[in-house]
């Protein structure tokens, strides 16, 4: 078993629990005294940071969710001036509330260590090669890969999630071993090979390291003894760096998080109050090492379970379980989060006022298909033929515009849906 | 080795040190920096037993040490060197050295106290040729050596430095620095450094806190705290521009 920083990775509970206490300590310092905005939560709370003795009174603390960053929106939230900031990004979430995510050179280094973690437990080294076949985009996904891969020293192609005959002929000819990807591309890729009659032992491909979506065991499997590869699961978000902030060991029994870096709570997403050890609910973050950009009981919306258990592998950092839904309307859709107000606001515009509307996700062939349906109410429904079909396509074409791909948009009668459940999901990842 | 949790210190209603924690693991240089009455020097009395904790933990191989006594923290293995190169003066240097070998000699007599003098001396080339010579009419950097000579004395695994460059010529600085990198690598000694001259620390540190009027802001490794722009511009003095707003 290989580790990349042996000493921090399998450090006794003990001096976790030391670590995090500093780290948290300093960092609420630091935004007490640079982000207006914890300032004001916390006088709200009337809590000083220098009330902090222990969790139990950093369970005080409000949370901090997506919309809170968006009305902070670009820089409000940032502990450090913009000056020192030396790369940005916003998360895929929702353009029409963006967010802005800074970081600092020192940030860029922690997330590097962070994915060199990632790799090298996986078994990853500096005789690989990695094909990154993930949107290089204002998204952090791919940029996290790829400095992490070129900290242990693997070789780096930045494929960018392109097309599959080309991410083929690379893997080929370059000697890819190492694919990072979404799985629903790696699926394709299977798909393709299948097409052209491709051996996959032909390649060289060994691992395969996967995320930005939800994906099933059985996908795993699919892949695993198709590709002849071993396949893992990597979580994270833009919010907080990006990929590395929990991933899997080659025991794929749950996602180590980076404790030195991270604090994980797991809350009821309705009361908001904390759960005992073990239960399943939403995953709440805090990071303790960004300087740029740090988050103090950030609401992921992903539902996970923590176990702190040591794992077979020597790791001591506790593991979340894998990650399959979310505790809000929010879904991923080839590895983009898509939520209903901003398919809601796009309507709304086009149509001049809200209509009734349901989003339906479905996988066919491992790739998601997504279909608007939309109620017939006056706002959207014109005497004329022609009028009626220019505006269905002038919504198809906007919001295929938004998220990058192929969008259904229909129209139906009332009743046909049920308007109280705005997303039905239909893929099964369990 | 050392371990710090929630300690809170007042010199009288003046809330000195609030809520610091902080750890210095076995071998180990760590520096603590910050400005001038940021507590620095508070959080070295504090864990040294100079200074009362009323509230929080201290703990040195695991055992709790809140509240224990200078002369028994001497007898665990801590040793403190103040600030200013606190001598006695008027005594030779190897009356000075003698002095900070008094728990040698309780233990182990003064046979053995001779031999670790002359231990001292082999580290130390300089302050053999002074061994007659007041401790007062020494030289700064002299000073600073024979002050940290004596703390060696006492066999101590932990030292806390306070200011070891203070008032010494560029040149000398150095030395001093060299010779705490080197203790380190020979001796296994883990230090707890208070500095100002922070670009120096940092170059033989291993870690590094920074702390503001009695708050620890930053915990890091200490190449990343050189290439932090707060220290850099509050410690380095590189950076002098404004925030951006």
């Amino acid at each position: 078993m290989e580790f990349w920083d042996k000493k921090i990775e399998c450090m006794s509970r003990d001096e976790i629990a030391q670590i995090q206490l500093e780290k948290l300590q300093a960092t609420l310092n630091r935004v007490y005294k640079n982000v207006r905005h914890y300032r004001k939560i916390f006088r709200d709370q009337d809590f000083m940071p220098e009330d902090l003795r222990s969790f139990s009174d950093f369970t005080r603390l409000p949370f901090i969710t997506r919309r809170d960053l968006s009305l902070n929106y670009p820089y409000d939230m940032f502990a450090v001036p913009l000056r020192e900031v030396v790369r940005l990004h916003t998360a895929s979430i929702n353009f029409e509330d963006p967010i802005v995510i800074g970081f600092t050179e020192n940030d860029i280094s922690s997330w590097a260590e962070l994915m060199a973690r990632n790799f090298t437990a996986v078994g990853i080294s500096k005789d690989d090669v990695v094909q990154i076949a993930l949107n290089f985009g204002i998204t952090t996904g791919p940029f996290g890969v790829q400095v992490g891969a070129e900290k242990i020293g693997a070789s780096v192609i930045p494929m960018s999630a392109g097309k599959l005959s080309a991410q083929i002929k690379i893997m080929r000819d370059f000697r890819t071993t190492v694919l990072v990807s979404t799985p629903t591309l790696a699926l394709g890729l299977v798909r393709e090979m299948e097409e052209i009659n491709m051996d996959p032992r032909t390649l060289s491909l060994k691992y395969g390291v996967f995320g930005s979506e939800p994906w099933s065991e059985e996908t795993r499997d699919v892949l695993e003894r198709k590709m002849h590869i071993t396949a893992t699961d990597t979580y994270g978000m833009t919010e907080l760096f990006g990929p590395g902030v929990a991933w899997e060991c080659p025991q794929k029994n749950g996602l180590h998080i980076a404790e030195d870096h991270f604090i994980p709570e797991i809350i009821d997403p309705v009361t908001l109050a904390p759960l005992p050890e073990g239960s399943e609910g939403e995953l709440v973050l805090t990071s303790i090492s960004k300087e740029a950009f740090p988050l103090i009981r950030f609401r992921t919306g992903d539902v996970s379970r923590i176990d702190y258990a040591p794992c077979a592998c020597g790791r001591t950092h506790c593991r979340i379980s894998r990650i399959f839904e979310r505790c809000d309307d929010v879904i991923i859709v080839r590895g983009m989060a898509v939520s209903p107000e901003q398919i809601g606001q796009v309507l709304s515009r086009v149509s001049g006022g809200m209509p009734v509307f349901q989003i339906a996700v479905e996988r066919t062939d491992g790739l998601d298909q997504m279909t608007v349906s939309i109620e017939i109410s006056d706002l959207n429904f014109f005497d004329e033929m022609r009028k009626q079909r220019r505006f269905v396509e002038k919504l198809h074409r906007e919001l295929s515009e938004l998220l990058g791909w192929e969008v259904t948009v229909r129209l139906v009668e009332p009743g046909t849906f049920d308007p109280s459940k705005r997303v039905l999901d239909r893929r099964t990842f369990q | 080795m050392l371990r710090l949790q929630n300690v809170n210190s007042y010199y009288g209603l003046i809330h000195i040190l609030k809520n610091v924690s902080m750890h210095v693991s076995e071998g180990e240089i760590v520096a603590l920096l910050g400005a001038n009455g940021a507590g620095k020097t508070t959080t070295l009395r504090t864990i040294s037993g100079l200074q009362p904790v009323a509230d929080g933990l201290i703990y040195f191989d695991g055992q709790d040490i809140t509240g224990a006594s200078p002369e028994k923290l001497v007898g665990m293995g801590i040793a403190h060197v103040p600030e200013g190169r606190q001598l006695f003066r008027s005594m030779s240097v190897y009356d000075n050295l003698e002095l900070g070998g008094y728990l040698i000699f309780k233990h182990y007599g003064r046979k053995q106290l001779k031999s670790d003098i002359e231990e001292i001396f082999v580290r130390f080339p300089i302050l053999k040729e002074r061994r007659g010579q007041y401790a007062g009419t020494l030289s700064g950097g002299e000073q600073q050596m024979l002050a940290i000579a004596m703390a060696l004395m006492s066999r101590p695994r932990l030292l806390l430095l306070d200011e070891p460059s203070m008032g010494l010529a560029p040149l000398i600085i150095k030395d001093i620095f060299h010779l705490i990198a080197t203790l380190q690598a020979d001796r296994k000694l883990t230090v707890l450094l208070i500095e100002q001259n922070a670009g120096a620390a940092l170059k033989i540190a291993d870690r590094g806190y920074v702390i503001e009027t009695g708050k620890i802001v930053l915990e890091e490794d200490a190449s990343r705290l050189m290439t932090n722009q707060e220290v850099k511009r509050a410690y380095l003095g590189r950076e002098q521009k404004e925030i951006w707003e």
